[in-house]
């Protein structure tokens, strides 16, 4: 069972109805190319996220991981083009590309096992990009620079995965599942020890805890969740390139998740609504040139300025503005 | 592979062998004139910045506003070469500075922190970059002196330039070897890696010695921006690449050792060059596959030091 | 979390209302919604610029007016990534409902849109400049119109001219290794294959700039050097090709003779000037359509634009005319589906600045005429003039679809012709 106070349960509810109101009030684009697209790419930023606060690995790696479902999603796709060898029906081809993901994850963890925090940081990011231009190099698998293109995804109930409602349900459904499940896992003994090994993990490994073995779950876990996350944005994206998991995409994953506030689970997708908005309409009212100056402005000062992101910043001021404060002590993920 | 490989049959000889061995050593020495400036700074604070690509941009770009104009100038033309290496490494030098001062220096000790800020400065000196100077690729003439090629023994006609990359690389190399071992301002350095607060406890100005070792790690980015912009054209997209090899150059060799960074860019260079000989397709991802060879068969890199 | 959560829905509502009200005072009936993308970031944001430029002047020349309907153009820009270029697509056609889109700019972004475009029901999209060929050789979609000719295109005649006019019979090929270099060397080999020469090939990473140990590789009896990179590139090549005393003739891709290249002061010069190449456009033409383009750019924009419209510019602006054309024929009527608007683009028939003639295929590709250009001092100013014409090139060069399919897509490894050993 999940364990969370009868209030947060009430909350997460609310959330939960509202969000499956929307289609009522919402015109297609936003339910899909707002909401939709910030919760797909938010999947991704919570398996950062997760791997941040639980853990305290800060892992650029995620969007690769992601990337190799996206990868492997295409490449068993019944629908791409060019077809591949291996291509299968979409029921098939999306567990096998999740599995791919968890793997990926695991390897990940297994290279990074002995470093942290700074290394940690510059390590999966020499991956990430060594992935992205393999990807570039390769014609056989990943149909190099123009990557595997037409990949629409399943129909669901008949219907074409692009539906609005039918992409904007799945990717709520995927959304919430993931959410939960880090709730769930982080109150396992198996997520207690997680946070007891980023605390100290001499102390852990002293009580007699595999903390590389943890470690290495936890990069495993965190890789079949950001594997959701890139089979849905493969499906969005009607297909996969190189420059999906190069560099910008892995920096704009961080921007999302350090936005939202790596303290909490629920940062990753408030970061993630905040920069499509930001990525969508900025644009239109500052003009295009100078988005990139924008957006590196809006994060800096985030750093700067509320190191624990928006969600942070929110509870601080809930709290100053005398509402009961957080009877749940979250540890704050120190930057 | 194809037909890359038949030609390099063709000309397996030691005079090809030898080449591609120089071309990798040049290569290595830019690289490592840019990456020792990252080295040092980690070195001391332990700040991994994240922004040393848009550094290396800074020098090459306001060096070359500098010099497009003195050198189509009668007068200036001669020394307008090293009047840019001076503005580039000065503006470099003046902007590592300014971000130590104003942002990274009173969060010393939140690495991850000082990374984020880091990423944040340089997607907007990026953005900036193609704001003021535009998106034109440029580069820097060869100065008379040092242009066209030269005889040396068994190679045959070699580029002047490129040899004087390595007699530049291993100036700078025993110059930060003297810095830090002969000079009281290196035995602060060496000593701040030990302990920070130690230092700090016996009456040593550490912001002041942070903001002089960051200015000069950011000076030695902007001299290899120059440099790097008379080998090869500047274009917006080099601060990721030399970002990235910086990473690599110092996880392979060792952090914040100077020894270490040398024989990291040594192989990083010499693994572009052969690799683009041996196999083109995938020479890009050998870099990589040496850093993760190396990290796990010596996570500190081949010169790093054990963690105390 | 409860405060956090509410506080978050009611600024995203406050968003959402304040969206609608701009998209509500914009849905009129009467303008004529045209979007454009193409790249205003990064390292290609200069070609981008010079495209709007372009366009522009073709929106202008009829003051925004087709037909007694307004037209209203709203811009975007990706960065010439593919997921980027979608999702300035979506906004586009969802949120700010426009009728046509006229972009991308790069070769991955064009094939994005082309799969975007099959989804659509009475919308189009007209390519601004992107020139993979995949983007209507294979799978189109009916949807997708491209006024401008591609990679393969854009090669016919030069390996005729390296064989038999300047004597080649062996080259050495350095050429990026990716998908728009491996349609502008298919484009060259077949020509010059056929006639006999051998090709040494030695493909370089995308944005290799030291080039040096390539060069090292240059089998003794090569004849000329085919130089199949972007202008930044080419800079590198050639700089080092000239440091160690290089001195073969040079053959050039479409997209080598850029602005970069030309522009730049350096030792390279000597090898440059003289160097043959083939493409859509050349500063240099005596096509009186061509110098009244140019003339007319160079007024419009003086200092700010180029010095000569860039092949950016000529794309879009090519793209831009034929929407315009055909919302004239039709007296702006997108009713049913664009049905008779779709029908006048793919019956289009006209004349592109270039002075090239353009008409569509079954694909809706370009069927257009290809120039052969050489670099030349003018005046001290570096400029690429045409020398000849190739006239009425399709994508299939000239063959059916299925014997030119036959011949497989081009790879690093199609086609093959190596030198006998």
């Amino acid at each position: 069972m999940i364990m969370m106070t009868s209030r947060q349960w009430l909350a997460t509810a609310a959330g939960v109805v509202i969000l499956l109101s929307l289609p009522l009030f919402l015109p297609n684009f936003w339910l899909v190319n707002i909401f939709g697209r910030a919760m797909v790419y938010g999947v991704v930023a919570l398996s950062l996220t997760f791997l941040a606060h639980y853990g305290g690995f800060v892992s650029l790696a995620q969007t690769m991981v992601a990337g190799v479902a996206g990868y492997a999603v295409a490449m068993m796709a019944p629908t791409a083009i060019p077809l591949g060898p291996l291509a299968m029906p979409y029921f098939a081809a999306i567990p096998l590309a999740l599995l791919a993901a968890t793997v990926a994850g695991a390897i990940v963890g297994m290279i990074a096992v002995n470093t942290r925090e700074i290394y940690l940081l510059m390590i999966t990011l020499a991956l990430a990009v060594g992935l992205s231009l393999f990807a570039q190099s390769n014609i056989t698998w990943f149909r190099g620079y123009e990557g595997i293109r037409n990949i629409i995804g399943p129909e669901v109930m008949g219907l074409p995965f692009r539906t609005p409602l039918v992409f904007y349900y799945v990717a709520l459904g995927v959304a919430v599942s993931m959410f939960l499940l880090v709730l769930y896992v982080v109150r396992t003994p198996f997520g207690l020890v997680l946070q007891a090994i980023r605390d100290s993990d001499r102390r852990a490994a002293a009580i007699g805890y595999y903390v590389g073995l943890h470690r290495i779950a936890s990069f495993a876990l965190a890789g079949f969740i950001a594997g959701w996350g890139g089979v849905l944005i493969t499906f969005y994206n009607i297909g996969i390139t190189p420059s999906s998991i190069g560099l910008w995409a892995t920096v704009a994953v961080l921007i999302m998740a350090v936005i939202g506030g790596l303290g909490h689970p629920l940062g990753a997708f408030i970061g993630a609504l905040i920069y499509t908005v930001m990525d969508t309409f900025a644009s239109s009212i500052i003009g295009h040139d100078r988005f990139n100056t924008l957006i590196g402005l809006v994060f800096l000062a985030i750093v700067l300025l509320s190191p624990d992101g928006v969600w942070g910043l929110g509870k601080r001021l809930s709290t100053a503005l005398g509402k009961r404060p957080q009877v749940n002590a979250d540890r704050e993920t120190s930057l | 592979m194809g037909f890359a490989g038949r030609a390099e049959e063709e000309n397996v000889s030691l005079q090809f062998i030898l080449t591609v061995t120089l071309n990798g050593l040049t290569l290595a020495s830019l690289y490592f004139i840019v990456a020792s400036g990252f080295s040092l700074i980690f070195g001391l604070m332990r700040t991994v910045n994240m922004a040393h690509g848009s550094l290396y941009m800074v020098g090459a770009y306001v060096g070359f506003a500098v010099y497009d104009p003195l050198y189509a100038s009668d007068v200036w033309a001669s020394h307008a070469w090293l009047i840019g290496i001076a503005a580039g490494i000065l503006a470099a030098a003046l902007v590592g500075l300014f971000m130590q001062v104003a942002l990274l220096g009173w969060m010393q000790g939140q690495e991850l922190r000082q990374a984020l800020v880091t990423i944040g400065l340089s997607i907007i000196i990026a953005d900036q970059l193609l704001a003021l100077f535009g998106g034109n690729p440029f580069r820097f003439f060869t100065p008379e002196l040092l242009f066209g090629p030269t005889e040396l023994p068994v190679i045959g006609r070699y580029p002047i330039f490129r040899l004087f990359q390595v007699v530049l690389a291993v100036a700078v190399g025993i110059g930060l070897w003297l810095l830090l071992n002969k000079t009281k301002l290196g035995i602060v350095v060496r000593a701040g890696v030990d302990d920070r607060q130690m230092l700090a406890a016996c009456g040593v100005n550490v912001p002041l010695v942070a903001a002089t070792v960051f200015a000069l790690g950011a000076g030695l980015a902007g001299l290899g921006g120059v440099i790097g912009a008379t080998a090869q054209p500047m274009a917006l997209g080099v601060d990721a690449r030399f970002l990235l090899m910086s990473l690599v150059v110092v996880i392979v060799g060792g952090m914040g050792s100077i020894g270490g960074t040398a024989l990291g860019a040594l192989l990083i260079g010499l693994a572009e060059q052969w690799g683009q000989v041996l196999f083109p397709t995938y020479s890009v991802i050998l870099t990589f596959v040496i850093m993760a060879t190396v990290l796990a068969v010596w996570p500190q890199g081949l010169l790093g030091r054990k963690p105390t | 979390m409860l405060i956090s959560r509410r506080n978050t829905v009611a600024w995203a509502m406050g968003t959402v209302a304040a969206m609608f009200a701009v998209t509500g005072a914009l849905a009129q009936d009467g303008p004529i919604r045209i979007g454009s993308i193409t790249t205003l970031e990064g390292p290609f944001a200069t070609g981008g610029q010079d495209a709007y430029r372009a366009m522009e002047m073709a929106f202008e020349a009829i003051d925004y007016t087709i037909g007694g309907r307004q037209i209203e153009w709203i811009r975007e820009s990706s960065n010439a990534t593919p997921d980027v270029a979608l999702a300035r697509a979506r906004k586009l056609i969802e949120q700010d409902e426009v009728d046509i889109i006229i972009g991308p700019l790069s070769g991955a972004e064009g094939i994005a849109l082309r799969d975007y475009s099959r989804t659509l029901e009475g919308k189009t999209i007209v390519n601004g400049s992107s020139g993979a060929a995949d983007t209507t050789l294979r799978d189109p979609s009916p949807n997708f119109f491209r006024f401008n000719t591609e990679g393969t295109q854009w090669m016919a005649g030069l390996g005729t001219y390296a064989y038999e006019e300047m004597g080649s019979r062996h080259v050495a090929l350095v050429a990026a290794d990716y998908a728009f270099p491996y349609a502008q060397v298919f484009g060259f080999m077949h020509e010059y294959c056929e006639l006999g020469g051998a090709v040494t090939k030695l493909w370089s990473p995308l944005n290799t700039t030291d080039f040096s140990s390539i060069i090292a590789q240059f089998p003794s009896d090569v004849d000329a050097v085919v130089l199949i990179q972007g202008g930044t590139d080419a800079l590198a090549f050639l700089t080092q090709y000239a440091e160690v005393g290089g001195d073969l003739p040079i053959i050039g891709g479409s997209i080598t003779a850029d602005q970069t290249l030309l522009s730049a002061r350096g030792p390279h010069q000597s090898l440059m000037e003289g160097m043959v190449a083939a493409g859509p456009i050349a500063d240099l033409n005596e096509d009186p359509n061509w110098q009244d383009f140019v003339a007319r750019y160079r007024e419009r924009w003086g200092s700010e634009g180029f010095d000569s419209p860039s092949i950016h510019a000529v794309n879009y602006y090519t793209n831009t005319i034929a929407v315009i054309q055909a919302l004239e024929e039709v007296g702006g009527d997108l009713s049913d589906n664009q049905a008779a608007f779709q029908a006048a683009l793919a019956a289009a028939e006209f004349t592109a600045p270039t002075g090239a003639n353009v008409a569509l295929d079954h694909n809706r590709q370009a069927i257009s005429d290809i120039f052969l250009t050489r670099i030349v001092n003018d005046g001290g100013t570096m400029r690429t003039e045409a020398f000849g014409r190739t006239p009425n090139v399709s994508q299939t060069l000239g063959m059916d679809q299925d014997a030119f399919m036959a011949l497989g897509s081009p790879s690093r490894d199609n086609p093959d012709c190596p030198p006998a050993r």
